[in-house]
């Protein structure tokens, strides 16, 4: 297998990488190294996780990071309430080993596995450690404990190790700058937004009942709102938003008017609005040519 | 796999990369080499893309690595930067007279001496008082603002902690007395931007030794704001303040230069305030408010860093002298979107100043 076919079989899936992204995904899944993505907000690092695993046929499991995430969150739990129970239900059967009682306490079945876990117990599979910026800087040690063992330690029931490691995506938009340590441990990739062409492509593959002059419409006009200086430029998944909410409306021109009506769909701040709609933005430049 | 050739090829590349100042250590290195492996070494895209996901680390080196790719596999004459030692006279850029180690011993004894220093403005400050002032800089103690974390921690009151509860009757067997928990607190985050324009000149030295200082404390992250603005929290990172300085000399290209306040503010907000740096931190900025460019703009980027951050508080060095008024265009327009506007030209004033930043 090559870039090229692992290319391929993401478009297969509905993802369509650049050379980049396809190179970066083939050698996080060639190298066993995760892969972490930084990038604008809306430019592709979950949905690649998402397409990845289709693509490869593997199950995702995701890990959504927050502040105050922790190991019994991230990795495992015992079912406090489930061992209660259970040992109440021997007292009740009769006369009890106190010994025995506690051990069984203390198995599998009583064991709940969070994301990581899963993904060691599942694996091959992808997982996805979304937004890993937001996790406080200690979780991001722990993280990186388990990625490079690809194992982890129970103490009561003993080591898990993943026989084939999972392949691991990490995204991050970069509100906190990641430890050094863990990025060492990654392949880095810097997600741009996609050129022109490749915007329209998506476009036309996410919403089959869109037109090629409105898929160019649309894309041509989120690209000049990028360079508009906003707030929050608009992402890939915006300009999507924005295309469907004009097939919504049954729309096949992006003109002034059923722009001003769907602005919202693209732009979430006041200020860009307004600041989009005086440079007249939403029609469509002149002497642009509408290829098809 | 990779011929001997090819190898020294690569790891040349990756030596021009290191002197470009993409810190890409032997781990990096090693990822590359083993990267190379897997793709087709004569397509030059596939080289491209494996040696940028495994070499770089950050949006900041992807310019680098374009420029040493292109001159390492295009034969475009390297661009290497000089590289500075760090010397004194590195530092002396940031408006600093020389230094007489003799002399600041003998003041550092008068405790008399501390006393007026402590109220002086720096800007009128000898050689030797300076010094002086740089140890009693190093003396500070910097306390970081808090706020309430998400995590609880066992505690002798608070909300009933069910876990700890049901382990305890786990052990028993029997019902027990409850457990309790409380929540974390945590060091909220702040934010020094430091104006290091030419009117700035007599106070950024000693603005850069604080905000170094600081870091070493607690959470921060430090700008300097000029022509453009830069971020040095990486630089002053370094433990011994001299070579600290030196480092955030030689990353910041503007200094002493111009001041257009409003965009070097939203530039830093684009890039990251808004990501989350400025978000709920406690945002210090420290300039004089004298703005070359369009004071609205100004007003704008004030306004919406106030939207973000917890508090904001805007240290002026003239603030504390007699007869000042905030008259100046730039601080006309940002001091409606104010939490404090306070004095910064002594060490008296910027001790207050940690103290308000603690309270925040």
């Amino acid at each position: 297998m090559t870039p090229e076919d692992l290319a391929a079989e993401l478009d297969r899936v509905g993802y369509l990488p650049d050379a980049g992204i396809a190179t970066a995904a083939f050698l996080a899944w060639r190298m066993h190294r995760p892969l972490f993505c930084e990038g604008e907000p809306g430019t592709g690092k979950t949905s690649l996780a998402l397409a990845l695993a289709q693509a490869l046929g593997l199950p995702l499991i995701r890990l959504q990071c927050h502040e105050g995430i922790d190991a019994t969150q991230a990795l495992y739990d015992w079912d406090f309430p489930r061992q209660l129970l259970h040992l109440r239900a021997l007292e009740a059967a009769g006369p009890v080993d106190a010994d025995q009682a506690e051990a069984s306490l203390y198995t599998r079945r009583f064991l709940l596995a969070r994301p990581l876990l899963r993904a060691l117990e599942e694996a091959p599979c992808v997982l996805l450690v979304d937004e890993v910026d937001r996790a406080d800087d200690e979780f991001e040690a722990f993280l990186l404990e388990v990625l490079g063992e690809n194992a982890v330690t129970i103490p009561e029931l003993g080591v898990v190790r993943a026989q084939t490691p999972p392949l691991v995506v990490l995204t991050s938009n970069r509100t906190r700058e990641v430890h050094d340590a863990l990025k060492r441990r990654c392949l880095y990739h810097w997600l741009e937004h996609p050129d022109l062409a490749r915007e329209v492509a998506i476009l036309r593959r996410r919403l089959p009942g869109i037109g090629e002059r409105l898929a160019h419409q649309v894309a041509s006009a989120v690209r000049r709102l990028r360079e508009l200086d906003l707030l929050k430029p608009p992402g890939v998944a915006e300009s999507l938003d924005w295309a469907e909410a004009l097939l919504t409306l049954g729309r096949t021109e992006l003109d002034a008017e059923s722009a001003a009506a769907t602005l919202g769909a693209v732009l979430k701040y006041r200020e860009d609005a307004r600041r989009a709609l005086s440079a007249g933005v939403p029609a469509t430049p002149p002497g642009s040519t509408i290829a098809g | 796999m990779t011929g001997a050739g090819s190898l020294t090829g690569l790891v040349g590349f990756a030596h021009v990369l290191r002197r470009a100042g993409v810190g890409c250590g032997p781990e990096r290195v090693q990822a590359f080499l083993r990267a190379a492996g897997f793709v087709d070494l004569s397509s030059r895209s596939a080289v491209y893309w494996a040696g940028r996901v495994t070499l770089c680390g950050e949006p900041d080196d992807l310019a680098r690595y374009d420029a040493a790719f292109a001159a390492w596999f295009g034969g475009v004459e390297p661009r290497v930067p000089r590289r500075a030692g760090v010397r004194a006279s590195s530092v002396a850029a940031l408006g600093d007279g020389q230094l007489r180690e003799g002399r600041s011993r003998r003041l550092a004894v008068a405790a008399s001496d501390a006393e007026v220093l402590r109220r002086k403005d720096i800007a009128s400050l000898s050689p030797g008082e300076r010094a002086h002032l740089r140890e009693l800089l190093a003396q500070l103690r910097p306390v970081p603002p808090v706020r309430r974390g998400l995590r609880r921690r066992p505690a002798r009151r608070g909300g009933v902690d069910p876990r700890r509860t049901f382990k305890a009757m786990l052990a028993s067997g029997e019902p027990t007395r409850p457990r309790y928990r409380q929540r974390t607190a945590r060091a909220r985050k702040v934010v020094l931007l430091v104006d290091v324009s030419g009117s700035m000149k007599p106070y950024a030295d000693a603005l850069l030794r604080f905000a170094h200082v600081v870091a070493r404390r607690m959470p921060v992250e430090v700008f300097t704001l000029g022509t453009r603005s830069t971020r040095v929290t990486r630089q002053l990172r370094h433990r011994d303040p001299e070579q600290a300085l030196a480092a955030a000399a030689r990353a910041v290209p503007d200094f002493e230069g111009g001041t257009r306040l409003g965009e070097t503010v939203r530039a830093f907000l684009d890039r990251w305030g808004q990501r989350g740096a400025a978000r709920r931190a406690v945002v210090v900025v420290f300039s004089d408010g004298w703005e070359r460019g369009d004071p609205a703009l100004l007003g704008e980027q004030v306004a919406r860093l106030k939207r973000l951050a917890h508090k904001v508080i805007w240290v002026n060095p003239h603030a504390g002298k007699d007869g000042y008024a905030p008259v100046q265009s730039g601080i006309v327009a940002a001091l409606p979107h104010l939490d404090r506007l306070l004095a910064g030209h002594s060490l008296d004033t910027l001790r207050r100043l940690l103290e308000e930043v603690g309270r925040a």
